[in-house]
């Protein structure tokens, strides 16, 4: 049985396809004002990778902030049911899954079968997702992609008070003004970070194991930020960003 | 089982009384707004103030109550927007509560929910019983030309440690404000209409904790969408036979609907409560959770922001029994004023002011005894008041093995309240339910 996974992101449109239960194919594409187009796209990348066409999926679940908006799709589940299908299914004993995206983080802890035991969302509050990362990065005149291991080479923890990511900016170019090194400045932002997700995990209990996926798990800064906040150890899948996805052909599978 | 179809569970009918409860509301504010006409006089003040005692005054006293009010102006976006936008406009910070914000831009923009200008107050009557409260009608009687204005402080802590001086504390201020209202009117005090205003608030009071009991039932013959049409009488005139005999029609219609498993909601399957003044722009969210089968049993404010219960000889909650039923003398001023005092101390929703663990503790038996699965609780930044302690709540319903779906929003500034955030959180609660749509 051939499913997909849509995982229609705030900022990116992840597609998972399964054959059989396993993974054979995946494409990430990023989400511009035309849905349907990012939608069109994601899928034939994926589908070409394994020389399928869209008449040979089966079943198709869709997921994440976009998921009502996804043609075709036979049914649509939340984030938070498809994180904790996708991450059970990569790591069994996985209790905690904390998922940090562009837009929105959230934490969610399962139980052994995968059901959701309780939530929490932090949708209201951009100083806990990945757009500050982005927003510092551009305030420190870093790439994205480097601020995970810039901040790894931190001498000293900084604190970052600002509650908020409009006035954490001005409080990094306070620290820049300060001749504050970017390194520490980049470990600041992480921190703060991982402080907020920390919390919101906390609101929900956080039972061992723990793993966190989203995009911002590919943060190696924010991953160590979070560790050191959580005092644990956390898993981070191969494709910590696909996660949702998977879940959601899983549970396509299922054909629930 | 009354079974219909897969997807309609329960058989339902619409309420018989609907259309009186909408007819008396509709006059209660008429009456507020032509009480000049009738050469009567208008007063102000909260919802939770001694409303029986301006009574006294004569039956050509109205009173415009500003929560409703506010409430009213909130299901109102368009006016609720120009409303809060005048208040800030004139200075008022956006995080005050909303209902206050949007009951000074009512009267700043001389603007009446109900038409035409905002009807002046003649006096203000009001009670001190959060901290916007105190301030609320200080600014009212200022913008109102500096009418007079009595407040009566009820921080005498829960019911549960009251003592024969705090209730002595607050029937003084009450027989000071008899006084203080014949001063100003110029009119004599009738303590017979006191009395019967007295005894009709307690009626209604516990007619209505009668009522939310019969809710336990399952199904549920009363959602709590529609309960926020049933109770309001409590929040505006509660004094009055007209409501006491709406009440015992209700109470009657009920009962009924119970014994013959009427449903509200016709798709039952899973009964949650909620919690603090929902967002009043957004009722949708009700029906919508009803197309998972999900009904809104009621909450611990639609119950006890007016109800009055007690412990039955059974060990469940239910009405508290008056103390006309208990043979209590109401026949002087003073006996009225200390059967109110002492009744009203009671109110559910004034015990957790002091103690959030108060608060969990009713919650918690709400949801044992009306066979609640779970839990929405609305951390409603529009009142600080009924806010106080939620996440407090949470943890204690989590401990008592009750799912509880957080929501952030605002009772009466539609601004704080993200519509599809909030829609796509309920989803993940359904879901966590083991919910599906049903339509």
């Amino acid at each position: 049985m051939i499913t997909a996974g849509i995982d229609m992101g705030a900022k990116n449109l992840k597609v998972v396809i399964l054959r059989d239960g396993q993974v054979i194919a995946s494409s990430l594409i990023r989400v511009g004002f035309d849905t349907q187009e990012a939608l069109d796209e994601g899928l034939q990348h994926a589908l070409a990778e394994v020389g399928l066409s869209k008449g040979d999926i089966q079943r198709v679940v869709a997921t994440g902030a976009g998921r009502n908006s996804v043609p075709g799709a036979d049914d649509a589940v939340t984030e938070v049911r498809a994180d904790s299908a996708g991450i059970t299914h990569i790591s069994p004993t996985i209790r905690t899954v904390i998922d940090v995206g562009a837009e929105e983080g959230r934490a969610v802890r399962c139980n052994a079968q995968g059901k959701v035991v309780d939530f929490a969302i932090n949708e209201k509050c951009a100083a806990g997702a990945g757009a500050f990362t982005e927003a510092m990065a551009r305030a420190l005149e870093v790439p994205l992609e480097e601020l995970g291991a810039l901040s790894l080479k931190s001498q000293q923890t900084v604190p970052m008070n600002a509650q908020c990511a409009v006035f954490a900016e001005s409080e990094v170019v306070s620290l820049i003004h300060a001749r504050t090194s970017k390194e520490d400045i980049a470990r600041a932002v992480h921190d703060a970070i991982a402080s907020r997700i920390t919390s919101m995990a906390r609101r929900v209990g956080v039972e061992k194991d723990v793993a966190l996926v989203g995009g911002v798990a590919r943060n190696k800064g924010f991953v160590d930020s979070l560790r050191r906040d959580l005092d644990m150890d956390i898993l981070v899948p191969p494709d910590p960003e696909f996660v949702g996805a998977l879940g959601a052909a899983l549970i396509a599978a299922q054909g629930a | 089982m009354a079974e219909t179809t897969d997807v309609m569970r329960w058989q339902t009918k619409p309420l018989e009384c609907w259309r009186l409860a909408k007819e008396i509301r509709e006059q209660y504010y008429r009456n507020y707004a032509q009480a000049r006409e009738k050469g009567g006089l208008r007063w102000v003040g909260g919802a939770w103030s001694f409303g029986a005692i301006p009574c006294g005054l004569g039956d050509d006293v109205y009173g415009l109550t500003s929560e409703p009010y506010g409430a009213t102006i909130a299901f109102n976006k368009d006016l609720a927007l120009e409303c809060q936008e005048a208040a800030e406009k004139y200075g008022f910070a956006r995080d005050l509560c909303s209902y206050m914000r949007n009951y000074w831009g009512s009267v700043l923009l001389n603007k009446y929910a109900w038409g035409g200008p905002f009807p002046k107050p003649d006096f203000v009557w009001q009670d001190h019983i959060c901290c916007s409260h105190a301030k609320w009608y200080q600014v009212v009687s200022e913008l109102e030309g500096g009418i007079p204005y009595f407040c009566i402080d009820v921080a005498v802590g829960p019911y549960h440690e009251r003592t024969d001086s705090r209730v002595e504390y607050m029937v003084g201020q009450m027989h000071d404000g008899i006084q203080w209202l014949e001063k100003i009117t110029g009119r004599r005090y009738d303590d017979e209409k006191l009395i019967e205003a007295v005894k009709n608030e307690i009626r209604c009071t516990s007619l209505w904790a009668e009522i939310c009991t019969l809710n336990k039932a399952v199904p549920a013959p009363l959602d709590e969408k529609s309960m926020y049409s049933l109770y309001v009488h409590l929040v505006l005139n509660r004094y009055t036979p007209e409501v006491v005999s709406f009440y015992q029609t209700l109470r009657d219609e009920v009962k009924d609907r119970v014994a013959n498993q009427i449903a509200a909601c016709p798709t039952e399957r899973c009964r949650l409560m909620t919690d603090t003044q929902p967002p009043w722009a957004f009722l949708k969210i009700f029906r919508y959770m009803e197309s998972y089968g999900a009904v809104s049993i009621g909450s611990l404010y639609t119950y006890g922001l007016m109800g009055i219960y007690d412990d039955q000889p059974d060990g469940s909650w239910g009405a508290k029994v008056t103390p006309m039923e208990r043979g209590v003398a109401i026949k002087t001023r003073d006996q009225a004023l200390r059967a109110y005092a002492e009744w009203t101390l009671a109110k559910p929703l004034w015990q957790h002011f002091y103690n959030p663990a108060l608060k969990s503790r009713m919650m918690a038996r709400l949801a044992r005894e009306w066979q609640v699965n779970g839990v929405l609780l609305h951390y409603n930044r529009g009142c600080e008041g009924l806010s106080i302690g939620i996440a407090e709540n949470r943890l204690a319903l989590l401990k008592e093995g009750f799912p509880v779906m957080p929501f952030e929003g605002n009772m009466g500034d539609e601004r704080e309240f993200d519509d599809t955030r909030v829609m796509s959180r309920i989803d993940t609660f359904m879901e966590t339910l083991g919910l599906r749509k049903l339509y």
